[in-house]
Protein backbone atom coordinates (compact mmCIF):
# COMPACT_ATOMS: atom_id res chain seq x y z
CA UNK A 1 0.00 0.00 0.00
CA UNK A 2 1.39 3.35 -0.94
CA UNK A 3 0.70 5.89 1.74
CA UNK A 4 0.13 9.56 1.09
CA UNK A 5 0.70 10.83 4.58
CA UNK A 6 3.27 8.82 6.48
CA UNK A 7 4.03 9.32 10.16
CA UNK A 8 7.03 7.36 11.33
CA UNK A 9 7.81 6.94 15.00
CA UNK A 10 6.90 10.52 15.91
CA UNK A 11 7.49 11.69 19.45
CA UNK A 12 6.64 15.05 20.92
CA UNK A 13 8.20 16.37 24.10
CA UNK A 14 7.35 19.81 25.47
CA UNK A 15 9.51 21.87 27.79
CA UNK A 16 7.29 23.06 30.60
CA UNK A 17 7.98 24.82 33.86
CA UNK A 18 7.77 21.49 35.64
CA UNK A 19 10.32 19.90 33.30
CA UNK A 20 9.93 17.75 30.21
CA UNK A 21 6.47 16.59 29.28
CA UNK A 22 6.13 13.77 26.78
CA UNK A 23 2.83 14.38 24.99
CA UNK A 24 3.11 11.81 22.21
CA UNK A 25 5.30 8.82 21.64
CA UNK A 26 5.64 6.01 19.07
CA UNK A 27 3.13 7.47 16.65
CA UNK A 28 3.02 5.46 13.44
CA UNK A 29 0.29 6.11 10.92
CA UNK A 30 -0.22 5.75 7.19
CA UNK A 31 -3.01 7.60 5.47
CA UNK A 32 -4.11 6.93 1.89
CA UNK A 33 -4.98 9.74 -0.48
CA UNK A 34 -8.60 10.79 -0.14
CA UNK A 35 -9.07 8.99 3.15
CA UNK A 36 -11.05 10.51 6.03
CA UNK A 37 -9.40 9.84 9.37
CA UNK A 38 -10.90 10.72 12.74
CA UNK A 39 -8.61 11.11 15.74
CA UNK A 40 -10.47 10.36 18.92
CA UNK A 41 -9.48 10.14 22.57
CA UNK A 42 -10.03 11.72 25.94
CA UNK A 43 -9.09 15.35 26.33
CA UNK A 44 -5.40 15.87 26.92
CA UNK A 45 -4.42 12.79 24.94
CA UNK A 46 -2.49 14.76 22.35
CA UNK A 47 -4.94 14.61 19.45
CA UNK A 48 -4.46 18.30 18.70
CA UNK A 49 -0.71 17.97 19.17
CA UNK A 50 -0.66 15.30 16.48
CA UNK A 51 -2.74 17.50 14.18
CA UNK A 52 -0.39 20.42 14.76
CA UNK A 53 2.53 18.19 13.77
CA UNK A 54 0.85 17.39 10.47
CA UNK A 55 -0.03 21.06 10.02
CA UNK A 56 3.63 21.90 10.58
CA UNK A 57 2.86 24.35 13.38
CA UNK A 58 5.16 22.34 15.64
CA UNK A 59 8.04 20.04 14.81
CA UNK A 60 8.35 16.56 16.31
CA UNK A 61 11.08 15.97 18.87
CA UNK A 62 11.79 12.67 17.17
CA UNK A 63 10.58 10.86 14.08
CA UNK A 64 9.52 11.95 10.63
CA UNK A 65 6.32 13.06 8.94
CA UNK A 66 6.13 12.67 5.18
CA UNK A 67 3.49 14.10 2.88
CA UNK A 68 3.65 12.57 -0.60
CA UNK A 69 7.24 11.53 0.17
CA UNK A 70 8.36 15.00 1.24
CA UNK A 71 9.19 15.84 4.84
CA UNK A 72 6.82 18.24 6.55
CA UNK A 73 8.82 21.26 7.65
CA UNK A 74 6.54 24.08 8.71
CA UNK A 75 3.05 24.96 7.53
CA UNK A 76 2.18 25.02 3.85
CA UNK A 77 -0.77 25.92 1.67
CA UNK A 78 -1.26 22.30 0.61
CA UNK A 79 -2.50 21.66 4.16
CA UNK A 80 -5.61 23.65 5.08
CA UNK A 81 -6.32 23.98 8.79
CA UNK A 82 -9.70 24.63 10.41
CA UNK A 83 -9.13 25.74 13.97
CA UNK A 84 -11.17 24.76 16.97
CA UNK A 85 -12.26 28.32 17.71
CA UNK A 86 -12.60 29.40 14.06
CA UNK A 87 -9.77 32.00 14.44
CA UNK A 88 -11.28 34.47 12.01
CA UNK A 89 -9.76 37.94 11.95
CA UNK A 90 -12.48 40.16 13.45
CA UNK A 91 -11.52 43.25 11.43
CA UNK A 92 -12.02 41.53 8.09
CA UNK A 93 -15.37 40.53 6.57
CA UNK A 94 -16.09 36.89 5.76
CA UNK A 95 -14.97 37.71 2.24
CA UNK A 96 -11.79 39.39 3.52
CA UNK A 97 -10.90 36.44 5.71
CA UNK A 98 -11.17 33.97 2.86
CA UNK A 99 -9.59 36.34 0.36
CA UNK A 100 -6.49 36.61 2.54
CA UNK A 101 -5.89 32.89 2.06
CA UNK A 102 -6.79 32.89 -1.65
CA UNK A 103 -4.52 35.84 -2.34
CA UNK A 104 -1.60 34.12 -0.65
CA UNK A 105 -1.93 30.86 -2.56
CA UNK A 106 -3.04 32.04 -6.02
CA UNK A 107 -2.17 35.77 -5.96
CA UNK A 108 1.09 35.36 -7.84
CA UNK A 109 -0.37 33.67 -10.91
CA UNK A 110 -3.99 34.78 -11.20
CA UNK A 111 -5.67 38.16 -11.79
CA UNK A 112 -7.72 39.81 -9.06
CA UNK A 113 -11.05 38.99 -10.66
CA UNK A 114 -10.20 35.29 -10.57
CA UNK A 115 -9.18 35.56 -6.90
CA UNK A 116 -12.51 37.15 -6.08
CA UNK A 117 -14.30 34.39 -7.96
CA UNK A 118 -12.46 31.76 -5.96
CA UNK A 119 -13.33 33.48 -2.69
CA UNK A 120 -16.98 33.68 -3.64
CA UNK A 121 -17.02 30.07 -4.74
CA UNK A 122 -15.52 28.90 -1.45
CA UNK A 123 -18.13 30.81 0.57
CA UNK A 124 -20.85 29.44 -1.69
CA UNK A 125 -19.60 25.91 -1.08
CA UNK A 126 -20.27 26.29 2.64
CA UNK A 127 -23.60 28.01 1.99
CA UNK A 128 -22.66 31.52 3.04
CA UNK A 129 -23.23 33.56 -0.12
CA UNK A 130 -25.69 35.76 1.78
CA UNK A 131 -23.28 36.75 4.56
CA UNK A 132 -20.29 37.50 2.40
CA UNK A 133 -19.80 41.10 3.53
CA UNK A 134 -20.58 40.61 7.20
CA UNK A 135 -17.98 40.80 9.93
CA UNK A 136 -17.41 37.75 12.16
CA UNK A 137 -19.08 39.42 15.15
CA UNK A 138 -22.29 39.78 13.14
CA UNK A 139 -22.76 36.07 12.42
CA UNK A 140 -23.47 32.96 14.51
CA UNK A 141 -20.92 30.47 15.79
CA UNK A 142 -21.90 27.90 13.17
CA UNK A 143 -21.48 30.45 10.40
CA UNK A 144 -18.07 31.48 11.72
CA UNK A 145 -16.96 27.87 11.66
CA UNK A 146 -18.19 27.63 8.05
CA UNK A 147 -16.09 30.65 7.11
CA UNK A 148 -13.14 28.88 8.76
CA UNK A 149 -13.84 25.84 6.59
CA UNK A 150 -14.24 28.01 3.49
CA UNK A 151 -10.91 29.68 4.23
CA UNK A 152 -9.18 26.30 4.46
CA UNK A 153 -10.94 24.93 1.34
CA UNK A 154 -10.27 28.04 -0.76
CA UNK A 155 -6.59 27.22 -0.70
CA UNK A 156 -7.42 23.98 -2.52
CA UNK A 157 -5.48 21.94 0.00
CA UNK A 158 -4.55 18.35 -0.62
CA UNK A 159 -4.99 17.71 3.08
CA UNK A 160 -7.72 19.17 5.24
CA UNK A 161 -6.94 19.30 8.96
CA UNK A 162 -9.82 19.93 11.32
CA UNK A 163 -9.26 20.48 15.04
CA UNK A 164 -12.56 19.76 16.80
CA UNK A 165 -14.25 22.06 14.30
CA UNK A 166 -17.78 21.56 15.62
CA UNK A 167 -16.93 21.17 19.29
CA UNK A 168 -18.35 24.52 20.37
CA UNK A 169 -21.61 24.23 18.43
CA UNK A 170 -25.05 23.03 19.45
CA UNK A 171 -26.16 19.57 18.32
CA UNK A 172 -28.45 20.73 15.49
CA UNK A 173 -25.91 23.09 13.94
CA UNK A 174 -23.27 20.42 14.31
CA UNK A 175 -25.35 17.84 12.45
CA UNK A 176 -25.95 20.29 9.60
CA UNK A 177 -22.26 21.08 9.28
CA UNK A 178 -21.30 17.39 9.43
CA UNK A 179 -23.57 16.69 6.46
CA UNK A 180 -22.07 19.63 4.64
CA UNK A 181 -18.54 18.48 5.41
CA UNK A 182 -19.33 15.02 3.99
CA UNK A 183 -20.58 16.62 0.79
CA UNK A 184 -17.58 18.95 0.51
CA UNK A 185 -15.03 16.22 1.13
CA UNK A 186 -16.72 14.07 -1.51
CA UNK A 187 -16.60 16.99 -3.96
CA UNK A 188 -13.01 18.04 -3.30
CA UNK A 189 -11.56 14.55 -2.68
CA UNK A 190 -9.34 16.03 0.02
CA UNK A 191 -7.51 13.77 2.43
CA UNK A 192 -8.92 14.69 5.81
CA UNK A 193 -7.73 14.42 9.39
CA UNK A 194 -10.24 15.43 11.99
CA UNK A 195 -9.78 15.67 15.74
CA UNK A 196 -12.97 14.97 17.62
CA UNK A 197 -14.26 13.74 20.94
CA UNK A 198 -17.67 12.90 19.55
CA UNK A 199 -18.10 9.15 18.90
CA UNK A 200 -21.10 9.55 16.57
CA UNK A 201 -19.29 12.19 14.55
CA UNK A 202 -16.27 9.92 14.16
CA UNK A 203 -18.31 6.93 12.98
CA UNK A 204 -20.50 8.98 10.68
CA UNK A 205 -17.73 10.79 8.86
CA UNK A 206 -14.60 8.71 8.75
CA UNK A 207 -13.11 5.79 6.86
CA UNK A 208 -10.90 4.92 9.80
CA UNK A 209 -10.99 5.96 13.43
CA UNK A 210 -7.65 6.36 15.16
CA UNK A 211 -8.19 5.87 18.88
CA UNK A 212 -5.57 7.28 21.17
CA UNK A 213 -4.56 6.22 24.66
CA UNK A 214 -4.50 8.68 27.51
CA UNK A 215 -1.59 11.03 28.01
CA UNK A 216 1.06 11.67 29.08
CA UNK A 217 3.07 9.67 26.54
CA UNK A 218 -0.08 9.05 24.54
CA UNK A 219 0.07 6.84 21.52
CA UNK A 220 -2.26 5.17 19.04
CA UNK A 221 -4.20 2.47 20.85
CA UNK A 222 -6.35 0.96 18.12
CA UNK A 223 -7.39 1.77 14.60
CA UNK A 224 -10.96 0.95 13.59
CA UNK A 225 -12.05 0.49 9.96
CA UNK A 226 -15.43 2.06 9.31
CA UNK A 227 -16.70 0.08 6.34
CA UNK A 228 -20.13 1.66 6.14
CA UNK A 229 -21.14 2.37 2.53
CA UNK A 230 -21.20 5.97 1.29
CA UNK A 231 -23.09 8.19 0.89
CA UNK A 232 -24.08 7.89 4.53
CA UNK A 233 -27.35 9.11 5.89
CA UNK A 234 -27.55 9.77 9.61
CA UNK A 235 -31.21 8.73 9.82
CA UNK A 236 -30.68 5.41 8.06
CA UNK A 237 -27.51 4.72 10.05
CA UNK A 238 -29.50 5.05 13.25
CA UNK A 239 -31.19 1.76 12.35
CA UNK A 240 -28.08 0.09 10.98
CA UNK A 241 -26.68 -2.63 13.29
CA UNK A 242 -23.19 -2.27 11.78
CA UNK A 243 -23.20 1.38 12.78
CA UNK A 244 -24.12 0.53 16.35
CA UNK A 245 -21.50 -2.17 16.48
CA UNK A 246 -18.77 0.28 15.39
CA UNK A 247 -20.03 2.86 17.82
CA UNK A 248 -19.93 0.27 20.57
CA UNK A 249 -16.35 -0.60 19.75
CA UNK A 250 -15.23 3.01 20.03
CA UNK A 251 -17.12 3.48 23.27
CA UNK A 252 -15.63 0.30 24.64
CA UNK A 253 -12.14 1.55 23.85
CA UNK A 254 -12.77 4.93 25.42
CA UNK A 255 -14.69 3.89 28.51
CA UNK A 256 -13.42 0.44 29.37
CA UNK A 257 -9.90 0.04 28.12
CA UNK A 258 -8.79 3.60 28.59
CA UNK A 259 -11.13 5.17 31.06
CA UNK A 260 -9.70 8.45 32.15
CA UNK A 261 -9.53 8.62 35.89
CA UNK A 262 -11.60 11.51 37.14
CA UNK A 263 -9.28 14.26 38.27
CA UNK B 1 -30.18 36.29 58.60
CA UNK B 2 -32.68 38.46 60.37
CA UNK B 3 -35.67 36.99 62.10
CA UNK B 4 -38.11 38.57 59.66
CA UNK B 5 -37.36 38.15 55.97
CA UNK B 6 -39.59 39.56 53.30
CA UNK B 7 -39.04 37.99 49.94
CA UNK B 8 -41.16 38.14 46.81
CA UNK B 9 -43.47 35.33 47.89
CA UNK B 10 -44.08 36.53 51.39
CA UNK B 11 -44.76 39.97 49.95
CA UNK B 12 -47.43 38.43 47.71
CA UNK B 13 -48.93 36.70 50.72
CA UNK B 14 -49.09 39.97 52.56
CA UNK B 15 -50.69 41.72 49.60
CA UNK B 16 -53.27 38.94 49.16
CA UNK B 17 -54.19 38.61 52.80
CA UNK B 18 -57.54 40.09 53.75
CA UNK B 19 -55.83 42.30 56.33
CA UNK B 20 -54.08 44.26 53.59
CA UNK B 21 -56.14 46.86 51.80
CA UNK B 22 -54.84 48.81 48.81
CA UNK B 23 -54.33 52.52 49.32
CA UNK B 24 -57.68 54.17 48.77
CA UNK B 25 -56.09 57.37 47.43
CA UNK B 26 -54.68 55.61 44.36
CA UNK B 27 -58.08 54.19 43.49
CA UNK B 28 -59.96 57.45 43.82
CA UNK B 29 -57.48 59.36 41.66
CA UNK B 30 -57.73 56.79 38.89
CA UNK B 31 -61.52 56.85 39.01
CA UNK B 32 -61.69 60.64 39.05
CA UNK B 33 -59.91 60.95 35.69
CA UNK B 34 -62.21 60.84 32.69
CA UNK B 35 -59.54 59.50 30.28
CA UNK B 36 -56.73 57.64 32.05
CA UNK B 37 -54.10 58.37 29.41
CA UNK B 38 -51.30 56.94 31.54
CA UNK B 39 -53.01 53.56 31.59
CA UNK B 40 -53.15 53.19 27.83
CA UNK B 41 -50.24 51.57 26.04
CA UNK B 42 -49.04 54.82 24.52
CA UNK B 43 -49.41 56.54 27.83
CA UNK B 44 -47.28 53.95 29.57
CA UNK B 45 -44.58 54.23 26.95
CA UNK B 46 -44.70 58.01 27.31
CA UNK B 47 -44.45 57.81 31.08
CA UNK B 48 -41.55 55.43 30.82
CA UNK B 49 -39.71 57.68 28.39
CA UNK B 50 -40.20 60.67 30.69
CA UNK B 51 -39.04 58.62 33.64
CA UNK B 52 -35.95 57.44 31.77
CA UNK B 53 -35.13 60.98 30.74
CA UNK B 54 -35.36 62.28 34.28
CA UNK B 55 -33.36 59.40 35.71
CA UNK B 56 -30.58 60.18 33.24
CA UNK B 57 -30.66 63.97 33.41
CA UNK B 58 -31.71 64.73 36.95
CA UNK B 59 -28.59 63.54 38.84
CA UNK B 60 -26.09 65.58 36.76
CA UNK B 61 -28.31 68.68 36.92
CA UNK B 62 -28.64 68.33 40.67
CA UNK B 63 -24.91 67.81 40.98
CA UNK B 64 -24.12 70.92 38.97
CA UNK B 65 -26.68 72.96 40.87
CA UNK B 66 -25.17 71.86 44.17
CA UNK B 67 -21.70 72.70 42.89
CA UNK B 68 -22.80 76.22 41.90
CA UNK B 69 -24.50 76.67 45.25
CA UNK B 70 -21.32 75.68 47.12
CA UNK B 71 -19.33 78.01 44.94
CA UNK B 72 -21.76 80.85 45.72
CA UNK B 73 -21.49 80.11 49.44
CA UNK B 74 -17.70 80.10 49.35
CA UNK B 75 -17.62 83.39 47.45
CA UNK B 76 -20.14 85.07 49.79
CA UNK B 77 -18.37 83.88 52.91
CA UNK B 78 -15.13 85.46 51.67
CA UNK B 79 -16.70 88.91 51.69
CA UNK B 80 -15.22 91.65 49.47
CA UNK B 81 -11.89 89.90 48.87
CA UNK B 82 -13.50 86.44 48.38
CA UNK B 83 -13.66 84.43 45.18
CA UNK B 84 -15.91 85.86 42.46
CA UNK B 85 -19.31 84.18 42.51
CA UNK B 86 -20.96 82.24 39.65
CA UNK B 87 -23.00 85.20 38.39
CA UNK B 88 -20.04 87.57 38.26
CA UNK B 89 -17.91 84.94 36.51
CA UNK B 90 -20.69 84.28 34.00
CA UNK B 91 -20.96 88.00 33.14
CA UNK B 92 -17.20 88.14 32.68
CA UNK B 93 -17.25 85.04 30.47
CA UNK B 94 -19.95 86.56 28.25
CA UNK B 95 -17.77 89.61 27.67
CA UNK B 96 -14.72 87.45 27.05
CA UNK B 97 -16.39 85.23 24.48
CA UNK B 98 -18.09 88.16 22.73
CA UNK B 99 -14.84 88.78 20.88
CA UNK B 100 -12.63 85.68 21.15
CA UNK B 101 -10.32 86.41 18.22
CA UNK B 102 -9.00 89.94 18.72
CA UNK B 103 -5.28 90.50 18.45
CA UNK B 104 -3.63 93.49 20.18
CA UNK B 105 -0.03 92.54 19.82
CA UNK B 106 2.03 89.70 21.30
CA UNK B 107 0.79 89.72 24.93
CA UNK B 108 -2.86 90.61 24.39
CA UNK B 109 -4.80 88.16 22.28
CA UNK B 110 -8.39 86.92 22.40
CA UNK B 111 -9.27 83.79 24.34
CA UNK B 112 -9.87 81.88 21.10
CA UNK B 113 -6.27 82.46 20.00
CA UNK B 114 -4.97 81.27 23.34
CA UNK B 115 -7.01 78.07 23.18
CA UNK B 116 -5.87 77.42 19.61
CA UNK B 117 -2.23 78.01 20.53
CA UNK B 118 -2.42 75.54 23.39
CA UNK B 119 -4.17 72.99 21.16
CA UNK B 120 -1.57 73.48 18.47
CA UNK B 121 1.26 72.81 20.93
CA UNK B 122 -0.46 69.70 22.26
CA UNK B 123 -1.05 68.52 18.70
CA UNK B 124 2.51 69.14 17.56
CA UNK B 125 4.18 67.71 20.67
CA UNK B 126 1.88 64.70 20.67
CA UNK B 127 2.31 64.23 16.90
CA UNK B 128 6.07 63.98 17.34
CA UNK B 129 5.61 61.60 20.26
CA UNK B 130 3.34 59.38 18.13
CA UNK B 131 5.81 59.49 15.24
CA UNK B 132 8.59 58.19 17.46
CA UNK B 133 6.58 56.23 20.02
CA UNK B 134 4.43 54.03 17.79
CA UNK B 135 7.27 52.43 15.79
CA UNK B 136 9.32 52.13 18.98
CA UNK B 137 6.39 50.45 20.74
CA UNK B 138 5.98 47.98 17.86
CA UNK B 139 9.66 47.07 17.95
CA UNK B 140 9.75 46.72 21.73
CA UNK B 141 6.65 44.55 21.64
CA UNK B 142 7.94 42.32 18.84
CA UNK B 143 11.51 41.75 19.97
CA UNK B 144 12.20 40.50 23.48
CA UNK B 145 15.78 41.74 23.30
CA UNK B 146 14.79 45.33 22.56
CA UNK B 147 12.21 45.16 25.30
CA UNK B 148 14.93 44.13 27.74
CA UNK B 149 17.08 47.02 26.57
CA UNK B 150 14.38 49.65 26.79
CA UNK B 151 12.59 48.67 29.96
CA UNK B 152 15.11 49.99 32.55
CA UNK B 153 15.31 53.34 30.76
CA UNK B 154 11.54 53.68 30.44
CA UNK B 155 11.02 52.64 34.06
CA UNK B 156 13.51 55.29 35.17
CA UNK B 157 12.29 58.18 33.03
CA UNK B 158 8.55 57.62 33.07
CA UNK B 159 7.88 58.76 36.66
CA UNK B 160 9.77 62.05 36.13
CA UNK B 161 7.51 65.10 36.43
CA UNK B 162 7.02 66.59 32.96
CA UNK B 163 8.08 70.07 34.02
CA UNK B 164 11.46 68.78 35.14
CA UNK B 165 12.21 68.38 31.43
CA UNK B 166 11.58 72.06 30.69
CA UNK B 167 15.03 73.38 31.69
CA UNK B 168 16.66 70.71 29.52
CA UNK B 169 14.52 71.83 26.60
CA UNK B 170 15.31 75.50 27.21
CA UNK B 171 19.02 74.73 27.44
CA UNK B 172 19.14 72.60 24.29
CA UNK B 173 16.80 74.64 22.08
CA UNK B 174 17.53 78.12 23.53
CA UNK B 175 13.92 79.10 22.77
CA UNK B 176 10.64 78.70 24.60
CA UNK B 177 8.48 77.37 21.75
CA UNK B 178 10.48 74.22 20.96
CA UNK B 179 11.11 73.78 24.68
CA UNK B 180 7.39 73.56 25.43
CA UNK B 181 6.89 71.15 22.50
CA UNK B 182 9.71 69.09 23.95
CA UNK B 183 7.96 68.89 27.32
CA UNK B 184 4.74 67.71 25.66
CA UNK B 185 6.71 65.23 23.57
CA UNK B 186 8.59 63.67 26.45
CA UNK B 187 5.59 63.46 28.77
CA UNK B 188 3.19 62.00 26.23
CA UNK B 189 5.53 59.48 24.62
CA UNK B 190 5.53 56.92 27.47
CA UNK B 191 1.85 55.89 27.34
CA UNK B 192 2.14 55.48 23.57
CA UNK B 193 5.23 53.28 23.74
CA UNK B 194 3.98 51.17 26.64
CA UNK B 195 0.48 50.60 25.31
CA UNK B 196 1.65 49.80 21.79
CA UNK B 197 4.23 47.34 23.11
CA UNK B 198 1.68 45.70 25.39
CA UNK B 199 -0.73 45.42 22.45
CA UNK B 200 1.88 43.80 20.22
CA UNK B 201 2.91 41.25 22.82
CA UNK B 202 -0.77 40.40 23.40
CA UNK B 203 -1.71 39.58 19.81
CA UNK B 204 -3.63 36.30 20.24
CA UNK B 205 -1.61 33.21 19.31
CA UNK B 206 -4.60 32.06 17.23
CA UNK B 207 -4.14 34.95 14.82
CA UNK B 208 -0.42 34.29 14.56
CA UNK B 209 -1.18 30.62 13.88
CA UNK B 210 -3.48 31.72 11.06
CA UNK B 211 -0.62 33.78 9.69
CA UNK B 212 1.68 30.76 9.83
CA UNK B 213 -0.80 28.35 8.28
CA UNK B 214 -1.52 30.81 5.47
CA UNK B 215 2.20 31.47 5.19
CA UNK B 216 1.66 35.25 5.03
CA UNK B 217 4.48 37.62 4.21
CA UNK B 218 5.89 39.87 6.97
CA UNK B 219 4.16 42.87 5.39
CA UNK B 220 0.79 41.13 5.29
CA UNK B 221 1.26 39.95 8.88
CA UNK B 222 1.83 43.56 9.87
CA UNK B 223 -1.02 45.14 7.89
CA UNK B 224 -3.63 42.39 8.29
CA UNK B 225 -2.90 40.97 11.72
CA UNK B 226 -0.48 42.92 13.93
CA UNK B 227 -1.68 46.46 13.23
CA UNK B 228 -5.45 45.87 13.46
CA UNK B 229 -4.96 43.74 16.53
CA UNK B 230 -2.84 46.40 18.26
CA UNK B 231 -5.06 49.32 17.25
CA UNK B 232 -7.35 49.25 20.32
CA UNK B 233 -4.31 49.29 22.62
CA UNK B 234 -2.75 52.00 20.52
CA UNK B 235 -5.90 54.11 20.83
CA UNK B 236 -5.78 53.73 24.61
CA UNK B 237 -2.18 54.91 24.53
CA UNK B 238 -3.11 57.92 22.40
CA UNK B 239 -5.96 58.82 24.72
CA UNK B 240 -3.75 58.69 27.80
CA UNK B 241 -1.05 60.62 25.94
CA UNK B 242 -3.29 63.45 24.89
CA UNK B 243 -4.75 63.57 28.39
CA UNK B 244 -1.27 63.98 29.87
CA UNK B 245 -0.29 66.50 27.19
CA UNK B 246 -3.31 68.63 27.94
CA UNK B 247 -2.52 68.54 31.66
CA UNK B 248 1.06 69.51 31.06
CA UNK B 249 0.57 72.27 28.49
CA UNK B 250 -1.10 74.67 30.93
CA UNK B 251 1.73 74.29 33.40
CA UNK B 252 4.41 74.57 30.72
CA UNK B 253 2.88 77.73 29.25
CA UNK B 254 2.75 79.33 32.67
CA UNK B 255 6.53 79.04 32.74
CA UNK B 256 7.35 79.80 29.13
CA UNK B 257 4.85 82.63 28.55
CA UNK B 258 3.95 84.23 25.23
CA UNK B 259 0.61 82.74 24.23
CA UNK B 260 -1.66 79.88 25.24
CA UNK B 261 -4.11 79.14 28.00
CA UNK B 262 -1.40 78.61 30.62
CA UNK B 263 0.19 81.94 29.83
CA UNK B 264 -3.23 83.60 29.96
CA UNK B 265 -3.92 82.17 33.43
CA UNK B 266 -0.63 83.52 34.69
CA UNK B 267 -1.18 86.86 32.97
CA UNK B 268 -4.63 87.22 34.54
CA UNK B 269 -3.12 86.31 37.91
CA UNK B 270 -0.70 89.20 37.48
CA UNK B 271 -3.69 91.41 36.61
CA UNK B 272 -5.51 89.94 39.63
CA UNK B 273 -8.46 89.13 37.37
CA UNK B 274 -9.71 86.15 39.36
CA UNK B 275 -12.89 85.69 37.26
CA UNK B 276 -10.72 85.03 34.22
CA UNK B 277 -8.70 82.45 36.12
CA UNK B 278 -11.90 80.64 37.05
CA UNK B 279 -13.05 80.84 33.43
CA UNK B 280 -9.69 79.42 32.33
CA UNK B 281 -10.17 76.46 34.66
CA UNK B 282 -13.55 75.74 33.08
CA UNK B 283 -12.11 76.08 29.57
CA UNK B 284 -9.26 73.69 30.33
CA UNK B 285 -11.76 71.22 31.77
CA UNK B 286 -14.22 71.48 28.89
CA UNK B 287 -11.58 71.24 26.15
CA UNK B 288 -10.02 68.26 27.93
CA UNK B 289 -13.41 66.59 28.15
CA UNK B 290 -14.12 67.20 24.45
CA UNK B 291 -10.71 65.80 23.43
CA UNK B 292 -11.37 62.70 25.51
CA UNK B 293 -14.86 62.22 24.04
CA UNK B 294 -13.64 62.54 20.46
CA UNK B 295 -10.88 60.01 21.08
CA UNK B 296 -13.28 57.58 22.76
CA UNK B 297 -15.54 57.86 19.71
CA UNK B 298 -12.63 57.10 17.39
CA UNK B 299 -11.52 54.20 19.62
CA UNK B 300 -14.99 52.66 19.56
CA UNK B 301 -14.86 52.66 15.80
CA UNK B 302 -11.89 50.25 16.01
CA UNK B 303 -13.36 47.93 18.59
CA UNK B 304 -14.23 44.66 16.84
CA UNK B 305 -15.28 42.45 19.70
Amino acid sequence: MHSYLHIDNAKMVFDTKKGKFTALTDINLDVKQGEFIALIGHSGCGKSTLLNLVAGLTEPTQGVLLLSDKEIKGPGPERGVVFQNHSLLPWLTCFGNVYLAVERVFGAKEPKSKLKERTQAALELVGLSHAIHKHPNEISGGMKQRVGIARALAMEPKVLLLDEPFGALDALTRAGLQDELMRIVKETQATTLMVTHDVDEAVLLSDRIVMMTNGPSATIGEILEVDLPRPRDRLKLAENPAYHHLRGQVLEFLYQKHLKKAA
Amino acid sequence: MSAVTINENSLKDIMNSPDTTPLPAAVSVAEARPTPFLQTERGLAFAEAIGKFFRAVLPPILGIALFILLWQMVSVSGGESGLPGPAKTWESAKLLFADPFYDNGPNDKGIGWNILHSLYRVGAGFGLAALVGIPLGFMIGRFQFLSGMASPIISLLRPVSPLAWLPIGLYVFKETEPASLWVIFISSIWPIILNTAAGVSRVPQDYLNVARVLNLSEWKIFTRILFPSVLPHLMTGIRLSIGVAWLVIVAAEMLTGGTGLGFWVWDEWNNLNVEHILIAIFIVGIVGLLLEQVLVMIANRFNYE
